[in-house]
């Protein structure tokens, strides 16, 4: 039985997110018998975390801060173990716009996509290349912020009037922005949980949106608003090349533990392909790992506990090898 | 065995199993969803909201609130009404009241609309937990699913959510300077008349308006009381800052013009003592006032006796009133400082209203900006405000924005507006370098904002064509 610090909260726009993934892991680790230290990541967190000493720490921040590295290399100089991916998993998996290039690179599907800076615009004009993006890409156009796990800041340009507008809500959130090329077809993810044989996926879930014609934000983690059809209704092959990419990408990116990569199948040809990783995914109980977990016959008490032993191990092989 | 304080402290070995709350399952989430009330679907929280719950940390300027500045409430004041509550009515502050209301309060009630040159029957009044229950209970007693509620266009955000929760089809009417458009109120009401639908009231903050901050002209109010009364329409007039004038002269409510016929009247104490207590009244028709009372019953029984004593024995302690016109030199004065910083600080593309009360102004953008986007670049430079779209039911008021001026300092409105100010003038820079374009303005620089007189539009922003809220990916 160990001292866990949930590190939860801060002052990421998916606050209120986290503090429910938060609340659910803290009763979890009660129930299995853990002494909990809440922690509502600020300006203390240090402080906290040295007067508290705990034995590792539960990561369950959701956005900057918490799942781009920051917070973990914290961990990392404070000697804590704690959950989840590693420094580089976590900002290869934040920042959308690295994670499609090593897609890229390593040829796993995802679809096209260019990425800009506010510089770009700003100093080199970048503006006059919008035709011929808009050309390559093709109405309706997905612009997004390069960073944020949730769908916030995310819109669709359906003509070449709306993509200023549209770039313009995206640079609010980060000073980086992709426009992407918009697959129409079905929205699914595949949850990744390590074990002792190493990274497993769960069954696919399939997000299907109710009434809305776009699966949101605010559907995303309301009870109702969308269904969730797990395992997702698909043909056998479907299921397991999505597994498969999934896991694909968890290897590429050096995820650790536990993670969510998104995905699209394409109604027309049937093709999948990847749009991002999550590196710590929502916790939340409408929040699709704990549903896919537990579609995997895992309880999300084990699912906590597994998560956390991985936590410890991480920690021992770091100390075993250097030594 | 340790008492089990939700959990905390590890568990010794050889304790029994804590039985704590099993963790939720999807198949729970389904059970439940399958039991919420189908009028629940129109409930919904948002990004807004999950974003909103930032302002609250220390670092963040906020004026996205519509706080009262309860700071200036004398510490002493408070003290002598407890203390004499305690002495002398301490049996009774501590027991259930009428579902109406004490009738010292409702003494009270009478004095602050008689401030306001109205005249009430005390039986005419239901004591409420403040004004926004008698919202809720109006809603409540006039509203079946798919009933008309005609409302400004933008509303009081706090007003959506209720209307919501009764599956009301809320049809907004657009505003300029002198309040809601009433001739387009009418041509409204005439097109729904056409398709059969009657509308059960007509729902308006006709002084200083939440959101928009503008007062309905007299010419205006006249019109539309009797419009009322042609159609047999109710009105509901929500007047929280009607005392809160910093110019000009006190308008005639619409109540005063009707004589409480079709106008029911809501009042409350929040913007005049204090918002915690959570006081305010309902004034209507004999019938209405009757089924609103019932439904008081089954929402609460009776509003908190605590603090209706408190109200009655603040008023009893010393002029009111007093406090009052403090309050309206605070907020005059924050008020022009607001005007002042946004004059200075925002882009010439920007317009906004001058309200010559109460506690808000709006703001209107150029319309490739999406303010629920821009909330979140100003929660990164630790400035947040009320993105429009929460004041309307159809997607409109998404370049739109709610500025409070009551609830922080003089110096922090400076620094906010000026936070908020360089990120708008980033994002039209951007814009034009996106486009090409330079922004024409939508007013000559060198000029003041727009006065408050007849017939200026108010730009009440149209929905963005072709952009939807994008899924996830």
């Amino acid at each position: 039985l160990s001292r866990v610090a949930v590190l939860k909260g801060g002052s990421s726009l998916e606050r209120q997110v986290s503090l429910r993934s938060g609340a659910r892991v803290e009763e979890a680790l009660e129930r299995l018998g853990h002494e909990v230290d809440r922690v509502d990541v600020g300006s203390n967190l240090i402080a906290r975390l040295r007067d508290f000493g705990p034995d590792v720490a539960f990561v369950v921040l959701h956005g900057r801060d918490g799942e781009d590295g920051t917070v973990q290399e914290l961990l990392e100089i404070l000697g804590i173990p704690y959950t989840g991916s590693g420094v580089l998993g976590c900002i290869r998996s934040m920042d959308k716009v690295l994670t499609k290039h090593l897609l890229r690179q390593e040829r796993i599907p995802t679809p096209e996509f260019f990425a800009f800076n506010e510089t770009a615009f700003k100093r080199l004009g970048a503006g006059e290349t919008l035709a011929a993006i808009e050309d390559r890409l093709e109405f309706p156009i997905v612009v997004k912020p390069a960073s944020g796990g949730s769908a916030l800041g995310i819109k669709f340009a359906r003509t070449a009037g709306d993509v200023p507008g549209t770039l313009i809500s995206a640079f609010s959130y980060d000073d980086k922005v992709l426009l992407e090329r918009h697959v129409e077809g079905r929205d699914l993810a595949v949850s990744i949980v390590e074990d002792a044989k190493g990274p497993q996926a769960l069954p696919v879930v399939e997000a299907v949106p109710r009434d809305e014609d776009f699966y949101d934000f605010e559907a995303r983690y309301e009870i109702g608003r969308t269904t969730f059809v797990c395992p997702a209704e698909l043909p056998e092959n479907v299921t397991a090349r999505a597994q498969a990419l999934a896991l694909g990408v968890y290897r590429l990116l050096g995820l650790y533990g536990f993670a969510r990569v998104d995905l699209m199948m394409e109604n027309e040809t049937g093709d999948l392909y990847v749009l991002e990783a999550n590196a710590i995914p929502g916790l939340t109980p409408t929040s699709l790992l704990p549903q896919a977990a537990e579609a995997a016959g895992v309880g999300f008490d084990d699912l906590v506990a597994r998560i956390l032993e991985l936590a410890f191990k991480r920690a021992e092989t770091a100390l075993s090898t250097s030594h | 065995m340790k008492i089990d304080d939700r959990g905390r402290g590890p568990q010794e070995p050889g304790e029994p199993k804590r039985v704590g709350r099993s963790p939720s399952t999807t198949r729970d989430i389904e059970r439940y969803t399958g039991l919420f009330a189908s009028r629940t679907r129109g409930m919904k929280s948002s990004a807004m909201r999950d974003m909103m719950s930032i302002t609250t940390r220390p670092e963040v300027i906020s004026l996205a609130g519509g706080l009262p500045d309860t700071r200036s409430f004398p510490p002493k004041t408070f003290a002598a009404v407890a203390n004499k509550i305690a002495a002398e009515e301490c049996a009774k502050a501590l027991q259930y009241g009428p579902t109406e209301g004490l009738p010292e309060t409702i003494e009270c009630i009478a004095e602050v609309m008689a401030a306001e040159d109205m005249r009430v029957d005390p039986d005419d009044v239901i004591v409420t937990t403040g004004g926004q229950q008698a919202i809720d209970l109006v809603t409540r007693a006039l509203i079946d699913p798919g009933d008309v509620i005609v409302a400004e266009g933008p509303t009081y955000p706090g007003a959506v959510p209720s209307f919501s929760s009764y599956q009301a089809d809320v049809v907004q009417i657009d505003m300029d300077s002198d309040g809601m458009r009433i001739d387009l109120m009418e041509e409204t009401l005439d097109r729904l008349e056409r398709e059969g639908k009657r509308p059960k009231f007509i729902y308006t903050v006709p002084s200083f308006q939440n959101p928009a901050g503008v007062t309905m002209s007299l010419p205006r109010r006249k019109r539309l009381v009797e419009v009322a009364n042609e159609r047999e329409i109710l009105v509901l007039e929500d007047n929280p800052y009607g005392m809160l004038r910093y110019e000009g002269e006190p308008q005639t409510t619409l109540r005063s013009l009707d004589g409480g016929v079709y106008v029911m009247y809501l009042g409350t104490f929040s913007k005049i003592l204090s918002p915690g207590i959570r006081l305010g009244w309902i004034v209507a028709p004999a019938p209405v006032l009757d089924k609103l009372n019932l439904g008081k019953q089954a929402a609460d029984l009776c509003t908190s006796t605590l603090s209706q004593l408190m109200v009655s024995a603040y008023f009893e302690h010393g002029r009111w009133q007093d406090y009052v016109e403090s309050l309206t030199e605070i907020y005059r004065a924050r008020r022009d400082t607001m005007l002042d910083a946004l004059e200075r600080h925002f882009p010439p593309q920007a317009e906004w209203t001058r309200p010559a009360g109460g506690l808000f102004i709006w703001a209107t953008l150029p319309d490739f900006i999406d303010t629920t986007d821009l909330l979140a670049r100003a929660l990164q430079a630790n400035v947040a405000f009320v993105p429009g779209e929460g004041a309307y039911m159809d997607g409109r008021g998404r370049n739109a924005m709610r500025l409070n001026f009551s609830g922080v300092n003089e110096d922090d409105i400076r620094e906010g507006v000026r936070r908020i100010g360089e990120i708008v003038q980033e994002q039209v820079d951007l814009y034009g370098t996106l486009t090409g374009e330079q922004q024409a303005p939508a007013r000559p620089a060198e000029e003041p904002a727009p006065e408050e007189e007849g017939g200026r539009v108010v730009q009440m922003p149209r929905r963005r064509t072709g952009e939807g809220r994008a899924r996830n990916s």
